[in-house]
């Protein structure tokens, strides 16, 4: 493992400052690819800190004695889908449930370092955990609407914030959730019918619009299709597509193809460190590290 | 392993066709096949026996439900009641429907050759106050003569259900030979009926089988439940939702945990002991009252309504709270919107079931008091009460024969109760669900 990691370092300084064609196939777009700690970064464009919807510095998170998360600087930028890549157990997750402080209420949890969304540090005292999840939405891995009907669970969250005036212009919210979620014309006559009646995918797409339904600037998925089949997940897939028109998406995944297919940008974990990021083709094209090497050939996940 | 391709017998030599493995095979087969038949037969032990109590119960109590009237034609005679139809002694109406059962009986008014009071005993203590009211209700009926059933004394009653052995020596029987006579002549004119025995439920205790209810009881066990329903299951409810979801998990709470585990399991005696020594002589509550029997009886149910809403709320799958907090609710708001409507079929379940074991419940009851004789129902939570169970328990030392069959009857009132609330509790959670 040392020789492996100084070998690399030889070959990072070695790229350090130089300009990379990852698919040499004249592509315009070009990464100069640096390294910091852990991390190897591809950089496209210099990024200012004031256009980025959310950035992360220096983010450890420990449960108890396990050091969960080592250190993540991260940046996310406004209407791109970032994929947090891994194999099981690397921190993807857990860093994912740190972007919208759902790590809080988990016994034995600290999480040190700089969150910030719009600049605004959500781990502040004085920034409302509310504002937090009200602002960055989220769905989880498996489908999980609430036992109730499909108008209630898209209804949820507009009521809890006091979001919309009479019923309707709820009814408008929940139609138009439904609209952009791609489940409207499936479920326009049975609106009153129990959520929990849909099939796994539609369930997922029920979470996805009640999600939406307190227009969020940035949704979080945790691996949103790990319990669907093929045609739901591509369904999904091609709606996260259309979302990022709109919203700003950070998805977790372990499928390299999906990544491909859906994210702009990547973030490999490993065992709680960020190993590599940059855009979607320069980390599995041309993967500097030795571990995401190894992940995207197949070796290891 | 060597051993089992050396004994195979098939060419192949392959392991599955060996003779040891068709035996292991065989020795799994037998073990489910005796898994399975033991459980059948302890299911059916269990029936057998639940069958044994029921068909003792019926069997024996089902003729408590029944009463026996006798036909009368009574002359509400003006000579005897007098004139002022507000102001008769109700030993008038004795008088009166004694003189039916002359009549009845062919016996001429005036008794020569016979005693009076065997006549009255005939019919039951309770006649001549219905006569009496009637009378109050209707004063128009001095004077007139009616055709009326009237229950006959316990004894009757008991003859006449075949339950007392008449062909034993006159000393030993509770009917003498005279009244074993009139009885046969009743019985032969037709005039002896049984009819189903509303007062059951709408008459209270008596010292007579024949007039004896359980009106009071069921009030008493009532006021008991609601007292208990409308304090053990929000406090339980509270405890079970701050416990689950609020409570930091550290030795504090893991004591509590403990504890109450504990208090689910503590004999019912003993809380009426505390009952007793907290209630009725710290607090003051009154003797025998509502008031203290439902509260010892909340006391009881508390943990184990507890434990209930607990499970139920801990059977809420995480995803919902998660859900409900993604979408940036509150802790408080997730709870109360999502997880606690999601286990709340689970706690009424819970809860139904912990009333009907308060409603079971006696040993605490006689404790605070609860065994005096209490002829009516109570007025208020401070009044003087009894309750289903009690009833029974006193009916059952009663020494009168018609109080065996009434006890029988008041056990089979308190199961209908139980499996009124238990199917409730049953319905409710399907109505919950299919809501869902």
């Amino acid at each position: 493992m040392t020789d492996t990691t100084t070998e690399m370092d030889g070959n990072v300084a070695e790229l350090r400052n130089t300009v990379r064609d990852p698919k040499g196939q004249g592509d315009p777009k070009s990464y100069r690819i640096s390294k910091d700690g852990e991390t190897t970064r591809h950089e496209d464009a210099a990024w200012a800190d004031k256009d980025l919807k959310m950035y992360t510095r220096d983010v450890h998170v420990h449960y108890g004695d396990n050091h969960a998360i080592k250190g993540v600087s991260v940046d996310v930028r406004p209407n791109e889908v970032l994929a947090l890549m891994g194999p099981s157990g690397c921190g993807k997750s857990t860093f994912l449930r740190c972007l919208n402080r759902m790590n809080d209420p988990v016994p034995n949890a600290r999480i040190d370092g700089t969150i910030a969304l719009e600049g605004e540090n959500i781990y502040d005292k004085d920034y409302d955990v509310v504002m937090v999840r009200l602002r960055i939405g989220m769905v989880a891995q498996a489908p999980n609407p609430f036992p109730k009907s499909i108008y209630e669970n898209i209804a949820f969250g507009p009521r809890l914030h006091g979001l919309t005036d009479g019923k309707e212009e709820l009814d408008e919210v929940v139609e138009n959730s439904l609209r952009r979620a791609g489940l409207w014309e499936e479920v326009k006559d049975q609106l009153h019918q129990p959520g929990t009646n849909l099939s796994g995918g539609q369930q997922q797409r029920l979470c996805i619009a009640r999600a939406i339904a307190n227009e969020p600037e940035v949704i979080l998925m945790d691996e949103p299709c790990s319990s669907l089949d093929p045609v739901s997940t591509n369904t999904i897939e091609e709606l996260i597509m259309e979302l990022k028109k709109s919203f700003t998406v950070v998805i977790v995944t372990h499928d390299m193809q999906q990544a491909e297919r859906v994210s702009d940008r990547v973030a490999y974990f490993h065992l709680g460190d960020l190993v590599e990021v940059g855009p979607t083709n320069a980390v599995i094209r041309d993967a500097q590290d030795q571990r995401t090497k190894e992940y995207v050939s197949g070796h290891i996940g | 392993m060597t051993d089992a391709t050396a004994q195979g017998s098939a060419p192949g030599g392959r392991r599955i066709d060996s003779d040891a493995f068709r035996s292991r095979l065989a020795t799994r087969r037998r073990k489910g096949a005796i898994l399975k038949y033991s459980g059948l037969i302890a299911i059916c032990i269990a029936l057998a026996i639940l069958g044994t109590l029921l068909f003792s119960i019926v069997s024996q109590g089902w003729q408590g439900f029944l009463r026996t009237n006798v036909e009368l034609e009574i002359t509400y005679n003006e000579e005897i009641i007098g004139g002022d139809a507000e102001d008769i002694p109700s030993g008038a109406f004795q008088e009166i429907a004694r003189n039916g059962l002359q009549k009845a009986l062919g016996l001429p008014p005036e008794a020569e050759d016979y005693d009076p009071s065997d006549l009255n005993a005939l019919i039951s203590s309770g006649v001549r106050y219905d006569l009496q009211q009637a009378v109050r209700d209707e004063p128009e009926l001095i004077g007139r003569t009616a055709q009326l059933s009237v229950p006959v004394s316990s004894t009757m009653d008991m003859a006449y259900k075949g339950k007392l052995n008449l062909d034993v020596d006159e000393g030993r029987r509770q009917l003498s030979n005279q009244q074993l006579e009139w009885f046969n002549q009743l019985q032969d004119d037709g005039r002896l009926h049984s009819e189903f025995y509303w007062g059951l439920f709408s008459n209270s205790d008596s010292r007579s089988p024949e007039l004896a209810g359980l009106w009071a009881g069921i009030v008493g066990s009532f006021v008991m439940i609601g007292i208990v329903a409308a304090f053990a299951f929000p406090i339980a409810v509270a405890a079970a939702v701050y416990l689950e979801e609020f409570a930091p998990k550290n030795r504090w709470t893991e004591l509590v945990e403990v504890n109450i585990n504990n208090l689910a399991a503590v004999p019912s005696i003993i809380f009426g002991l505390l009952g007793l020594a907290v209630f009725l002589n710290t607090l003051g509550f009154p003797r025998s009252s509502p008031l203290a029997g439902g509260a010892v009886l909340v006391l009881m149910t508390l943990p184990i309504i507890i434990i209930a809403a607990r499970s139920a709320l801990r059977s809420v799958p995480p995803s919902y709270r998660d859900g409900a907090l993604m979408l940036g609710a509150s802790r408080n708001q997730a709870v109360m919107k999502t997880v606690l409507p999601t286990a709340l079929p689970g706690m009424l379940t819970g809860t139904i079931i912990g009333l009907a074991q308060a409603l079971g419940e006696t040993a605490p009851l006689l404790l605070i008091g609860m065994q005096a004789f209490v002829a009516a129902p109570p007025e208020g939570i401070n009044d003087t009460a009894t309750a289903i169970p009690v009833q029974i328990y006193l009916w059952a030392n009663a020494p009168e024969r018609g109080f065996a069959e009434k006890t029988q009857a008041a056990i089979m009132v308190l199961l209908m109760f139980l499996l009124i609330m238990n199917a409730t509790a049953i319905i409710l959670r399907n109505r919950f669900q299919k809501r869902a």
